[in-house]
């Protein structure tokens, strides 16, 4: 068995060790992970790497769309799919068929192991004949890449385009949300607000009496009474609204008492 | 060292997916992971176009990339459709269906 003829250097052999264990190490905690958006992030990580070691096996055109296709605008659109859906939507535990996660982990190593071990002995003999020669033809990859996408293959580069705007329109009708009831008006809208149980106004402001400036403090009524209102609802449903010092109270009542209120 | 490394790397990739679509349950990392199976064939793909020396491999990775983001605009599209609905996004929902 005679050694293939390879330009796999030193080098190479470098990035495709590093940049390969960081890919797999990105598909391991995108499905380790518990959050989808440490999953998105992770899985961002793979697809960086790709990139490079798209250009290191002599595809640069295709490394930088990854970079921009991939990871620019799929992973992106992942993301804020992820914040429309809710950043907490994590996995349930229960399982609808019994035992699928051990038999689906199960099957995947063994997919893993055929393919892995398959390719590994079918392909030791392989030739490295290298894209020097074909890029050199054509006077680049762009250029040999634009001259079969626009020559040879330009039957299926219309079938993308027309694909393309498929999938937009597609994305636009699913996405879309017909509205069923008539946009209020502001007199509807001011008219809601004075109804019972309204608050024609703004609200107080909260710690307005010149001792704290923090949205947990309430400000005071002019009875010295604290007024719950001023303080942000997500801080009174956490119950975290800060008591008010009564010594406060009296030196600021100390310190108007001359005023005419 | 040889390219076919990059085949086995891409091996390796495309069984992670494969094992994320069927252990996860959310339909996003499910997606995600449809995502990792299809970079791993483009993997191959660019592989196999430097091993034979020939560009026609990197025009198919192309074209899987051009494919791959139609699918995930329609697919995730579908998701939130889903999501609105039925305020949830795990795979399993769907098996009410049965009853």
């Amino acid at each position: 068995m005679t050694e293939a003829v390879s330009d796999f250097n030193l080098g190479e052999t470098i990035v495709f060790w590093v940049c390969g264990g960081l890919a797999v190490l990105g598909a391991l905690g995108m499905i380790i992970s518990r959050k989808a958006v440490h999953s998105a992030l992770f899985i961002a990580l793979t697809m960086i790497n790709l990139a490079i070691l798209y250009v290191a096996n002599a595809a640069p055109f295709l490394g930088m769309v990854q970079v921009i296709v991939y990871t620019g605008a799929v992973m992106m659109l992942f993301l804020f799919v992820l914040m429309v859906v809710g950043v907490d939507s994590s996995d349930s535990l229960v399982e609808t068929i019994k035992g699928q996660r051990f038999a689906g982990l199960l099957l995947g190593i063994g997919l893993g192991l055929l393919l892995t071990v398959g390719i590994g002995s079918a392909l030791t003999t392989s030739g490295d004949i290298g894209l020097t020669a074909a890029n050199d033809a054509a006077g680049g990859n762009v250029q040999g890449l634009a001259q079969l996408m626009f020559d040879d293959y330009v039957v299926a580069f219309q079938a993308t385009a027309a694909l393309l705007i498929t999938a937009a329109v597609g994305a636009m009708v699913l996405a879309h949300r017909e509205r069923w009831t008539p946009r209020k008006s502001q007199p509807e809208l001011s008219e809601e607000r004075f109804r019972d149980g309204g608050h024609p106004g703004n609200r107080p402001s909260p710690g307005v009496y010149a001792r704290h400036n923090a949205v947990d403090t309430p400000a005071l009524l002019p009875d010295g009474s604290t007024s719950l209102d001023s303080v942000p609802g997500p801080l009174r449903a956490r119950d975290d609204v800060r008591d008010v010092d009564p010594a406060d109270v009296d030196e600021i009542r100390e310190l108007t008492k001359g005023v005419d209120s | 060292m040889n390219p076919a490394n990059y085949v086995v790397l891409a091996a390796i990739l495309f069984s992670l997916g494969a094992i994320g679509v069927l252990v996860r349950r959310n339909a996003i990392i499910v997606f995600m992971s449809v995502e990792l199976m299809l970079n791993a064939a483009n993997l191959a793909f660019v592989a196999f176009a430097r091993m034979n020396g020939n560009l026609d491999g990197q025009v198919v990775a192309f074209f899987v990339m051009v494919v791959a983001a139609a699918e995930v605009v329609v697919g995730l599209a579908i998701i939130v459709t889903i999501f609105r609905t039925r305020k949830s996004a795990s795979v399993d929902e769907p098996n009410l269906l049965k009853y």
